[in-house]
């Protein structure tokens, strides 16, 4: 068991070495100067110079890849040139607007999912299955941002029930900016459920023909005994692989969900440090996003563990 | 009055019929045998006493379990029944427990369910149903998941919860088909055993009429879904009134003819698809063993196998250390002479598939050597294995996955023409292809066929004529009749025998089943966990077996001449 | 000796495929999409180049069956039109991932060992990084487009088809006729050629669809971001983009484009459905 999550954690952290690598360096062949770009075009030659060396671009490019991951490791993200704030700050006033839309949404989807899933495949075959399939297929084939559209369409423009965009801020208490997410995170969440009941459904169904499912009919325990003491726990490993997938999912359907509705989340923030050329921005959020994607397989695999006897090794 | 009576069972699932007119009884305390062959119906006999068949399957009949008509009882009914009065116990133990759950749970959870009794005293009396199949609690305490297990030892856990409420009747679906010789002569036992202590009444289904005479008071042939004939299992068997009473069980004894010894003769069976082509290269004349030595006194031997050697990675139990290699061949040394028909027994996991893989050159050894014809054959690259695995072929067992499904017969049987150095033309490959399907009795028109079209049977001889389409001179047959009817198993043995007799080809036949091995070959080495313990004359070692591991299998083997005898003994 | 019936045969898979309802249902939707985007390349209702501000933003009537949008134009014509874009670089992302995913997968389930553990680091790697994440880097630096659309789709395809292709592999590697085949002296490649991809063709095939539909999904997310196809090419995302603003005036010019997409992405993926259904009957039966 140990070995096992000490062997998970040496290669989540290897792939996190190796991807703050591609993001250094492929945001290091971005086009533009980024001293030129701050200070406009009107800016001499020796004003553009001087805050190339106060910025450190001068340096190598080792150097600099070092001095960068030192310190995102003592949490000193730099300062936006931009925002002329520093880094870090900035991440967590954003971060406190994308996360709790990432688990709300996550949270949704899960609600609405399992039950589902578990319910087309205990009447797999019937109406009531191929019903929600059927409707579990278009909601797979509606792009999220479509869907927030027609979302803010319905409830914010015509019934008026909920704010259209923007978003009031925590210190405007609960549930003004809860009230703010709510259509954000349905409209992340309704696609991803329609997956996530899918996987759940097959992956039951699979289960259910298995020869000891056959065993635990033969100890005569009621087919509905079964499903939820036998099978589930046996479905759970794709529908946990798939959860993992879908955070990540998540997180970046985010940009695009925050640009719908003008949320001042990660996504906004990594859009316009883009458009913007604010790299330190840029390469700050896209390490915090991969790390967390990165974590979050590493309690994918956690689970595995928990649930699966078999992958726990005996020390 | 009979515990369970089945009369009329009519089945059909989605159209398709299954079981017609089924009768069968049995009595408290009484062990009825049911037999039959693959699609005989005898797995949905028994699924239908214990009312757990396919959601299309419409049944008609009746099925009376101690009064109650099963077809017509509800669901909580049958519920109430399943694994308190009626226990089941099921073929494959590999995939029979779940194996998220610990056994005690599993064997708990049935007593619990049925006998409302709490967590502690449910795990109490799984503990001692446990201690009775054969796990005790210091090796196999109530925390161990199925996979910690071995196969005979999950068996055991799903007789443990079949039995955990001492049910009336206990239905066994060939519940030692997946298991060892060894291992099946325990569970009969054990099954025995449970029967007798409690009076249960025991369905026992299986294929093999041996395992059903020693352990039946009576049985029930079934063909095709339809009884063939009913009776007590000594007089049926005896008497073989049925005609195909009379063919399974002369099947089942079945012994093909061979030819005694046959001289050797060097031109037969010598003609490499080489020589038919006219022009003969260099380096496939002299290898022939004609051409090395003329006199067979001084011939080297086919295939000589030294101290050979294989280790495995082992599983990791700790951080630190590094894991100790397990040893699945251990220091095997034999040869094998051109033409002979040697027999590798032994129980499974014994490491006798490992050791075929070496000698075809599939695996590597970790050490020894292998001469094939005289030359190495070991730590060689496999463009210079191409001559000597144009001699060296094999059969394997399972005839579904021996094909790739996506090949005519043609291609999957012309595959080993790889190995000629000049590839053969279109017409040419048909003409040999058409030859080899000959030699196993099948028609060259079947050549245009999918796997799929043939039956198991039919599918082994297509495997055969892959193996001999380049004339080898040694065959490694790795179970090759194992998942065969009896009927079939009987025709493919004769096939071998007579190839062996005609082509001169030698055998190494991998087997578990010691009437096989008796059936055709001359010679029989017994293997017991990676090493070779016993060689010798193969009705020799099988009536005087010399080492335990040997004397294990000899007297495990179920033997239908002995078991009739005891039988006709015990019944007068 | 147990009762297995006989593998389903495999001849005639797409006389069985059509024989499904799913399938055919998937069947007839993309084709009539893909006959729809054929067709826009040598007639559209109205030219989609001219603007017309005199017509803008017309409601669906009798002469604009879907409307009109903002410069006057025919959103019929827009959705034939923009129909090539979206599946023109779903598709040729599809190609780029299989095209390099396949092989890697296939190579790494026939080596094993080093190259496999490397593939899979690879994999862990490019998974890190969500698609859209991906693609919003790549558009940074090479601007946007929709060639670098296709490129940021196509590389988070090439991971995923690896994946599949090494199970699927790893899957087949063990059975009799790969040692059949070893013993008659054939190697890795040849093997995989001969005996891997035909079997796990159908695997990759339904991967494709599943693919494909993500990739129109992408491409309109990426689009409707600024980030995929540029005006005045016409194309769905865009179209939703533009819509976003008059959605109170004008709430069908937000419809019709995600209705486009919505129909092309469910017709491809009950193509998929349909073809996983026919390769694996015993989940079929069990419904």
């Amino acid at each position: 068991m140990i070995s096992f999550l000490l062997r998970r954690l040496g290669s989540g952290l290897l792939t996190l070495a190796v991807a703050s690598v591609v993001v250094f360096a492929v945001l290091e062949i971005l086009p533009g100067d980024p001293a030129r770009l701050m200070l406009g075009l009107n800016a001499t030659e020796d004003a553009v110079q001087a805050l190339r060396v106060e910025m450190g671009l001068d340096q190598g490019f080792l150097v600099r890849y070092f001095h960068w991951i030192g310190g995102l490791l003592s949490l000193d993200f730099g300062r936006s040139y931009t925002y002329s704030v520093p880094v870090l700050d900035l991440i967590t006033e954003r971060a406190a607007v994308s996360l709790p839309l990432a688990l709300i949404s996550l949270a949704l989807s899960t609600a609405i999912a399992i039950p589902v899933g578990v319910f087309a495949a205990a009447r797999r075959g019937r109406t009531a299955d191929t019903f929600a399939m059927a409707a579990s297929q278009f909601g797979v084939a509606v792009p999220n941002f479509w869907f927030a559209l027609l979302l803010v369409y319905v409830f914010a423009v015509w019934l008026r029930l909920v704010p259209a965009g923007g978003f009031p801020g925590w210190h405007a208490g609960l549930w003004p900016a809860l009230k703010a997410l709510i259509l954000p995170a349905v409209a992340l969440a309704l696609p991803q459920a329609a997956i996530l009941a899918r996987v759940t459904r097959s992956a039951l169904v699979e289960v259910l023909g298995e020869d000891f499912i056959r065993t635990a009919r033969a100890k005569g325990l009621p087919q509905k005994t079964v499903l939820w003491r036998h099978a589930l726990r046996n479905a759970m490993l794709p529908v946990l692989t798939i959860l993992g997938l879908q955070f990540a999912f998540l997180l970046a359907g985010t940009i695009i969900i925050e640009n719908v509705f003008y949320l001042p989340g990660l996504g906004r923030l990594i859009f316009q440090a883009i458009n913007q050329r604010d790299l330190i921005v840029v390469e700050s959020v896209v390490m915090l996003l991969v790390a967390t994607i990165i974590v979050i397989n590493l309690l994918v695999d956690l689970s595995y563990a928990i649930v699966d006897p078999r992958l726990r090794v005996r020390a | 009055m009979s515990l369970l009576e089945i009369e009329n069972l009519s089945l059909d699932i989605g159209g398709t019929p299954i079981l017609k007119d089924v009768d069968l009884s049995l009595g408290a305390g009484e062990v009825m045998g049911l037999v039959g062959e693959s699609g005989s119906g005898k797995s949905i006999t028994a699924l239908s006493v214990m009312r757990l068949l396919p959601e299309d399957a419409r049944v008609s009949g009746r099925i009376s379990f101690g009064g109650i008509d099963i077809l017509a009882a509800s669901e909580d009914r049958m519920n109430a029944l399943r694994g308190d009065d009626i226990g089941m116990v099921f073929q494959e133990p590999m995939t029979a427990l779940n194996p998220l759950k610990t056994i005690g749970e599993q064997v708990a959870e049935g007593i619990r369910w049925h006998t409302r009794a709490n967590r502690a005293d449910a795990d109490a009396q799984a503990r001692r149903m446990l201690d009775r199949v054969g796990l005790p609690a210091q090796k196999f305490p109530l925390t161990r998941y199925p996979h910690e297990l071995s196969g005979g030892q999950r068996q055991r856990v799903v007789i443990a919860i079949a039995c955990a409420l001492k049910p009336k009747l206990l239905i066994a679906d060939e519940p030692t088909t997946a298991v060892d010789v060894v291992l099946q002569a325990q569970i009969l036992e054990l099954l025995r055993d449970l029967v007798n202590e409690n009076r249960m009444g025991l369905l026992l289904i299986s294929h093999d009429l041996a395992v059903v005479t020693e352990m039946a008071d009576r049985i029930t042939i079934l063909r095709g879904g339809e009884v063939m004939e009913a009776g007590e299992t000594a007089t049926t068997l005896s008497a073989q009134l049925h005609p195909y009473t009379r063919q399974l069980a002369q099947a089942s004894m079945h012994v093909p003819e061979r030819r005694k010894r046959h001289p050797f003769s060097p031109l037969e069976g010598r003609m490499s698809p080489k020589e038919t082509e006219g022009g003969v290269s260099g380096g496939t004349a002299s290898t022939l063993p004609a051409a090395i030595s003329p006199s067979e006194a001084h011939r080297p031997p086919l295939l000589t196998v030294q101290n050979i050697a294989k280790d495995y990675p082992g599983r990791r139990t700790s951080l630190l250390r590094k894991p100790a290699p397990v040893r699945a061949v251990d220091n095997v040394s034999f040869s094998l002479g051109e033409g002979h028909s040697v027999a590798l027994v032994g129980r499974s996991g014994c490491g006798k598939s490992t050791l075929a893989r070496m000698i075809l050159a599939l695996e590597e050894p970790t050490s020894g050597t292998i001469a094939f014809r005289g030359e190495t054959i070991t730590g060689r690259d496999q463009t210079s294995l191409r001559s000597a695995r144009r001699d060296m072929q094999v059969v394997f067992q399972d005839p579904y996955g021996s094909f790739n499904p996506r090949r005519t017969v043609e291609w999957l049987v012309a595959e080993p023409l790889h190995l000629l150095d000049g590839k053969p033309g279109r017409a040419e490959r048909r003409e040999l292809v058409s030859q080899a399907l000959h030699e196993v009795g099948l028609k060259p028109s079947d050549m245009q066929k999918y796997p799929h079209e043939f039956s198991g049977g039919q599918r082994q001889r297509i495997s055969i004529a892959r193996a001999i389409i380049t004339r080898p001179k040694l065959v490694v047959a790795d179970e090759p009749v194992s998942a065969l009817d009896v009927s079939i198993r009987a025709q493919v043995l004769d096939l071998f025998a007579g190839l062996n007799d005609r082509l001169g080809v030698a055998y190494l036949f991998i087997t578990h089943d010691l009437t096989v091995a008796k059936a055709i070959t001359d010679e029989v080495m017994v293997m017991d966990e990676g090493r070779i313990v016993e060689t010798g004359r193969t009705a020799e070692v099988l009536t005087h077996p010399r080492s335990e591991a040997a004397r294990a299998l000899v007297e495990a083997a179920p033997d239908l001449h002995r078991a009739i005898a005891k039988r006709m003994q015990e019944q007068g | 000796m147990n009762d297995r019936p006989a593998p389903p045969p495999e001849k005639g898979f797409f006389a069985k495929a059509f024989a499904n309802r799913s399938f055919v249902a998937g069947f007839i939707i993309t084709a009539l999409v893909a006959a729809m985007a054929l067709l826009s390349f040598f007639w559209t209702p109205y030219d989609v180049t001219k603007l017309i501000i005199a017509d803008r933003m017309q409601p669906p009537s009798a002469t604009h069956i879907f409307g009109t949008d903002q410069f006057g134009r025919d959103m019929l014509s827009m959705i034939m039109v923009g129909a090539r874009n979206s599946i023109a670089v779903a598709l040729v992302a599809v190609g780029i991932g299989m095209g390099i995913g396949v092989p890697l997968g296939c190579w790494a389930a026939a080596r094993g060992g080093f190259v496999d553990d490397a593939l899979m680091r690879f994999n862990d790697i490019v998974f890190a990084f969500p698609a859209l994440l991906s693609a919003i880097m790549i558009t940074a630096i090479f601007g946007p487009g929709a060639v670098n659309a296709i490129i940021a789709i196509g590389i988070f395809n090439i991971p995923v088809f690896a994946r599949v292709a090494r199970a699927g592999a790893l899957a087949i590697w063990p059975r009799e006729y790969i040692l059949a085949a070893r013993a008659a002296g054939k190697g890795g490649a040849l093997i995989t050629v001969e005996h891997i991809l035909p079997n796990i063709a159908n695997l990759l095939l339904v991967q494709g669809t599943i693919q494909f539909a993500l990739g129109i999904l992408a491409e309109a997310g990426l689009s409707y971001v600024g980030l995929g196809a540029q005006p005045p090419m016409p194309s769905w995302g865009r179209m939703l983009f533009d819509a976003q603003t008059r959605m109170v005036v004008a709430p069908y010019l937000a419809i019709v484009p995600g209705m486009a997409i919505v129909i092309t992405v469910l017709g491809l993926n009950l193509i998929g459905d349909g073809i996983s259904d026919t390769l694996d009957p015993k989940l079929r039966r069990r419904r």
